[in-house]
């Protein structure tokens, strides 16, 4: 511990921490804009400006650790000076159009120049750098005019995610963030996770937006039939104001009904669909010597990536599509037989925690039903944009359950959207189909967390089934990479892209670490309190299979609910 | 606005080449400067099929190969003339008259400074102080340097690269 | 007045790039005198001798060898900062050409000092022509044994590799310059860390200037007490100074530190060429501009400092009185606009919006507000920027303003300047 003394007031933190996190404990609220709390330091904004006695130089509280007996002041007139004059050079290179900007009101920038008191007109000229806005990719819209080069986005792209879709070009004040040799974002290897959009403090990134169409397609008279993934009911609230980790199924269904849906179904029921088709190509991988191991393909963002990055390794990939894409493609079949409607008036929306969605349903392998089998996938953060626009008071909401005849979901499904929920929820069935016999236990709490990789041995009757778990791309290619050596020892892998799971997904409200452990655990304890918490005894799976599939991987399953994947390798070149 | 300034297709040739030179670095970030001097020779220009190739060769992204290249003044994403006349810009040269030594060069070789002869032989850039400043004015073309500047001594030195009098 | 060459002693007289005819006059006695000796002895001479880094900040040489002498490593790095990017310098340039053996002797020097086994030169790409005199230079150490496995067969071993640069004014930082030599764009690193304990690869590295490291062996040869009996007491030792722009004789020249600027501009470089003396600046771009009657200057660290400039790298740039300051200044702030790595907010925003305040002054456009605005804008950059290329941009704003008021004034007048008036053309 070292004594230290910010703002006159004498305190005890440890050696070693930030000026910034020593303020913090007591307190003192030091301003800062490139800082990210889940990310490396990057000291490049220059708002957090400090005075530390004894040195000519303001010190940038971010990256300027403490040390025994520092004298620190946090807001003399020269360092609010220093922070304005900063703050003014960035908005003077800034569009000035917040009013109509996607992110007014939930801008950091915007924000900063309320804390900071900015109220006179800029001293210089505005310019801006002129560079089109790139709506090319149907997941992110990028607006290069807007960045203010904190480099969260680099970051996110580049070393969570591996990626690469853009980095910083050029020099000096010509530097800006884009795709090598101004590339479209839809020509990069861009997999549309939205990672990028999560951490950009301003409208430089954002999701997207298709929520025009929707109002679209509810005046054009189409039967608007939506599904709902299990990650929205623990986000949807947070994106309208609540906690994290608020919990609100009934809400959203009755907000949905409200905004003009006809039909809203639960995600949860495509994820149990998605475990038993999966779960069954496993079970027939390990008894007939298939590609082992087989690695999970619900998340779209990870697809891609393997396409790209690792196309080789492509039949590793379970052939089961996503839940959404399974779904898309009941709901034109099954479901339009059931209800009686011809499915070219369907309008089939999928609400998704995800980016990388957008792109998954225009895959034009995606047409099994005859028609685009998901017409439109909106984010969380899109759909509680139309719920604001719509006047919904959203809090003060009574319940509606989901709409019969997917209503209803596994526990299994519901922690689709957590990191290793995919996994455990896999388990839970193939242990039952392999043994005939009861789980001793539900939980399979080896596979839960936030680790980058988790790894764990079941033992299924003798046979001694090795997982693992990885999520977040860079994690992904390191598995790869083990795949590829044959040095991944697994009979099945998660992969999910977004650190943390869907719940941590490009679509959710901003993210950090501590709200993407809240909605974990808030979807874990959802599974815990459904009824059914696996796959295989959810009735309306029970139900599909007597109806329409007849059993798990039958020819009518395959052409429904699998599908192949392409090699993207050309994206690289 | 920002035009597309990366129009350039380099030859297939040339890629095997640039294959060639980054090969040997794979897993080597540290040598992509190296790499990419090399491979300047080779190349007229840093297109992007060049950063493509140098970055699946080293095993790094092309992002990083790009936002690495526009970041130095002397690599460049735009084709050069086989002559690149570097106009040192900087304050020593500045007060010997280094305007009137530019304006010889743009008038002999009827283009302006950043631009390249349509042979494609001649390019004219400013560069920050070549560190010559006891023959400013001074100008640098490909490696070789020349100092004590007037408008009519640098016309007789580009006569002689006209000629490949050198 | 008479030059002290203490740097520039082999100057012309040896082959510079064979290590043979470098050692013919008494070259890597110091090293060998240094293999045998313990690390800390190595820095304990440097501090008595008091030497301070040559590269523009003037900190002294053996606490940088000290941080990472004290840092525990499995490697060390020595690097050589030869990337002379300071507008008006050209002194590393004529070492590196005229005697690279001594920078290598002092390197290795170093690297003993602080238990280091590999060395990087730095080269700035706009010296292209000095890369193969190193080359040869190195190869030629190599064959003699002062270089490689075992050194002058001291079993310490103790290599050097070439870098270049690709045209980058901020490589001349010195964490820029292990992000370039790492293959990264060459941004500066935040500090703390520093260097000393986590510099070039994440290495502890010692890095310093051409000038400084040449200075190592005449020091270790010669003892501190000699070193400290040259210059002034808070600079020991000889300095080069660059002296270019409108002066009689250019080019570069050794004298003890705290030479008067006055005698180097008129007894040893016969006065002001063309004109008479509207200005000077010293330490290059990023030094102070000041007016004929501040000339009577010594030049030493210190003193400089004192008067609001730094000494930096030694350079003398002299402006006769067919310039004008503001369009100087101008000059000077295009260089560092368009050297700016674009990271931190103040310098790629502050660079740019400065420029243009001046070039409306220099058009004959601006009011007091601009400079007011100029001022605010300078001494933030000063204070808040990332790195020294952000703080320097505001010096020769700030000290012309200071010291060439009434210039200032005559262009808020109107536009009746002959030089702004007349656009050079960039």
């Amino acid at each position: 511990m070292v004594n230290i003394t910010i703002d006159g007031q004498k305190l005890q933190v440890p050696e070693g921490v930030t000026i910034l996190e020593a303020a913090r404990t007591a307190n003192i609220n030091i301003p800062t804009l490139c800082y990210h709390e889940d990310q490396k330091i990057k000291s490049v904004c220059r708002i957090c400006a400090v005075e530390v006695e004894g040195q000519r130089l303001l010190q940038a509280a971010c990256s300027y650790p403490v040390a025994e007996g520092m004298v620190i002041r946090t807001s003399t007139p020269t360092v609010l000076n220093a922070r304005k004059n900063n703050l003014e050079l960035l908005l003077a290179h800034h569009p000035q159009d917040c009013l109509v900007c996607g992110k007014n009101g939930r801008c950091e920038l915007q924000k900063l120049t309320q804390d900071l008191n900015m109220n006179k007109p800029l001293r210089y000229e505005v310019e801006t750098r002129g560079f089109p806005i790139d709506d090319s990719s149907p997941c992110i819209t990028r607006d290069p005019n807007k960045c203010i080069l904190c480099t969260r986005c680099v970051e996110a792209c580049n070393e969570v995610q591996t990626v690469g879709t853009f980095s910083k070009q050029n020099r000096g004040y010509e530097t800006v963030v884009v795709t090598p040799y101004d590339k479209k974002t839809v020509d990069t290897p861009c997999v549309g996770c939205g990672q990028c959009v999560q951490v950009c403090p301003v409208g430089a990134l954002t999701i997207h937006d298709d929520t025009d169409r929707i109002y679209k397609e509810l005046v054009g008279g189409k039967i608007l039939v939506a599904q709902v993934a299990p990650s929205v009911r623990v986000t949807i609230a947070e994106a309208l104001g609540e906690d994290p980790g608020t919990i609100s199924p009934g809400r959203l269904v009755t907000a949905m009904k409200k905004l003009g849906f006809h039909q809203v179904f639960d995600s949860d029921f495509s994820a149990d669909l998605t475990i038993m088709e999966e779960g069954y190509e496993l079970l027939d991988r390990i008894k007939n010597g298939g590609t082992l191991p087989m690695i999970t393909s619900c998340c779209p963002g990870w697809v891609k990536f393997c396409e790209t990055f690792s196309p080789k390794e492509l039949d590793h990939l379970s052939s089961a599509k996503s839940p959404q894409q399974m779904f898309g493609a009941v709901i034109k079949t099954y479901y339009a037989e059931k209800a009686g409607v011809d499915p070219k008036d369907i309008c089939s929306i999928s609400i998704m925690p995800c980016t990388a969605k957008k792109f998954e349903c225009l895959r034009p392998e995606f047409h099994d039903s005859g028609y685009q089998d998901v017409d439109i996938s909106l984010t969380v953060v899109e759909l509680a944009n139309m719920i604001k626009a719509a006047g919904i008071n959203f809090k003060e909401l009574e319940e509606t359950p989901f709409d019969t005849p997917f209503g209803l979901g596994s526990g299994a499904g519901e922690i689709f959207g957590a990191t290793g929920g995919v996994m455990e929820a896999a388990l839970r069935t193939v242990y039952e189909v392999i043994t005939g016999k009861e789980l001793p236990r539900l939980d399979f709490t080896e596979v839960r967390g936030v680790e980058g990789l988790k790894e764990a041995v079941i033992d299924i009757d003798g046979l001694e089934v090795k997982v693992a778990v990885v999520h977040s791309l860079s994690n992904a290619r390191d598995m790869l990479r083990k795949v590829r050596a044959g040095k991944a020892d697994y009979h099945f892998i998660e992969v999910m892209a977004c650190p943390g799971g869907c719940v941590g997904g490009g679509g959710t409200p901003v993210r950090s670490w501590k709200k993407v452990k809240a909605r974990l655990d808030a979807a874990y304890e959802l599974d815990k309190q459904l009824p059914i918490r696996k796959s295989h005894e959810n009735p309306a799976i029970k139900e599909i299979y007597a109806e329409f599939l007849g059993e798990p991987l039958s020819e009518k399953a395959h052409h429904l609910l699998h599908t192949s994947y392409i090699s993207r390798k050309d994206l690289l070149s | 606005m920002v035009e597309n300034r990366y129009e350039l297709t380099t030859p297939a040739a040339q890629l095997v080449e640039v294959a060639r030179i980054a090969a040997p670095y794979k897993n080597k970030p540290e040598m992509l400067m190296n790499v990419v001097i090399q491979v300047q020779k080779v190349v007229p220009a840093l297109s992007e099929a060049v950063a493509a190739v140098i970055a699946r060769e080293m095993g790094i992204s092309q992002t990083h190969v790009s936002g690495f290249i526009t970041f130095y003044a002397m690599l460049s994403v735009k084709p050069h003339g086989k002559y690149i006349v570097r106009m040192c810009k900087s304050a020593p040269c500045h007060v010997r008259g280094a305007q009137e030594i530019v304006l010889a060069l743009e008038d002999q070789l009827n283009i302006k400074m950043g631009e390249t002869t349509e042979d494609g032989r001649f390019t004219l850039e400013y560069c920050p102080c070549l560190g010559i400043c006891d023959v400013s004015p001074a100008i640098m073309i490909n490696d070789k340097t020349y100092g004590d500047l007037t408008p009519d001594s640098v016309r007789e030195i580009i006569k002689r690269y006209i000629r490949e009098d050198v | 007045m008479e030059e002290m060459h203490v740097l520039l002693r082999n100057r012309g007289k040896i082959i510079p790039t064979d290590a043979k005819s470098y050692m013919s006059v008494g070259g890597y006695v110091a090293l060998k005198k240094a293999l045998s000796m313990e690390g800390a002895d190595i820095i304990q001479v440097l501090k008595d001798a008091g030497l301070r880094g040559r590269g523009g900040a003037g900190f002294p040489t053996y606490l940088k060898l000290q941080f990472a002498y004290n840092t525990e490593s499995d490697e060390k790095y020595i690097v050589c900062n030869a990337d002379e990017g300071e507008p008006g310098t050209n002194k590393d340039r004529v070492l590196l050409s005229e005697d690279p053996n001594s920078i290598f002797e002092g390197m290795a020097i170093a690297a003993k000092a602080i238990g280091a086994h590999k060395g990087f030169i730095y080269l700035r790409s706009e010296y292209p022509y000095i890369r193969p005199i190193l080359i040869e230079a190195l190869e030629s150490a190599r064959q003699a044994g002062c270089l490689g496995k075992n050194i002058l067969g001291s079993g310490y071993d103790f290599d050097i590799e070439l870098h270049s640069g690709a045209g980058a004014y901020v490589c001349g930082e010195e964490t820029a310059l292990f992000e370039s030599i790492e293959g990264n764009r060459g941004e500066p690193r935040y500090r703390p860390p520093y260097p000393g304990t986590k510099g070039l690869f994440g290495k502890p590295t010692a890095l310093n200037n051409v000038e400084t490291l040449a200075n190592i062996p005449p020091i270790l040869l010669n003892g501190a007490e000699w070193y400290r009996s040259i210059g002034s007491p808070n600079s020991p030792g000889t300095k080069l100074f660059t002296v270019c722009g409108n002066v009689n004789k250019r080019g570069v020249f050794e004298f003890p530190m705290g030479v008067n600027l006055k005698d180097i501009l008129y007894d040893v470089c016969g006065g002001v060429a063309d004109g008479e003396l509207l200005a000077v600046q010293t330490g290059g771009s990023s030094g102070a501009i000041i007016n004929p009657d501040q000339i009577d200057l010594p030049l030493d660290i210190d003193h400089v400092s004192a008067s609001g400039g730094r000494l930096g790298c030694g350079t003398i740039l002299v402006i006769n009185d067919k310039n004008c300051v503001v369009d100087i200044v101008k000059n000077n702030l295009d260089f560092f606009r368009s050297e700016s790595c674009g990271q931190c907010t103040t310098c790629r925003e502050g660079g740019t919006r400065l420029y243009e305040l001046i070039c409306h002054i220099s058009s004959g456009k601006g009011t007091l507000k601009d400079i007011e605005t100029i001022k605010d804008l300078a001494n933030t950059m000063r204070v808040s920027a990332l790195c020294g290329l952000g703080h320097s941009t505001a010096v020769p704003v700030l000290s012309s303003l200071q010291n060439f008021e009434e210039v200032y004034n005559r262009h808020l007048d109107g536009n009746d300047c002959s030089i702004c008036g007349h656009d050079r053309g960039y």
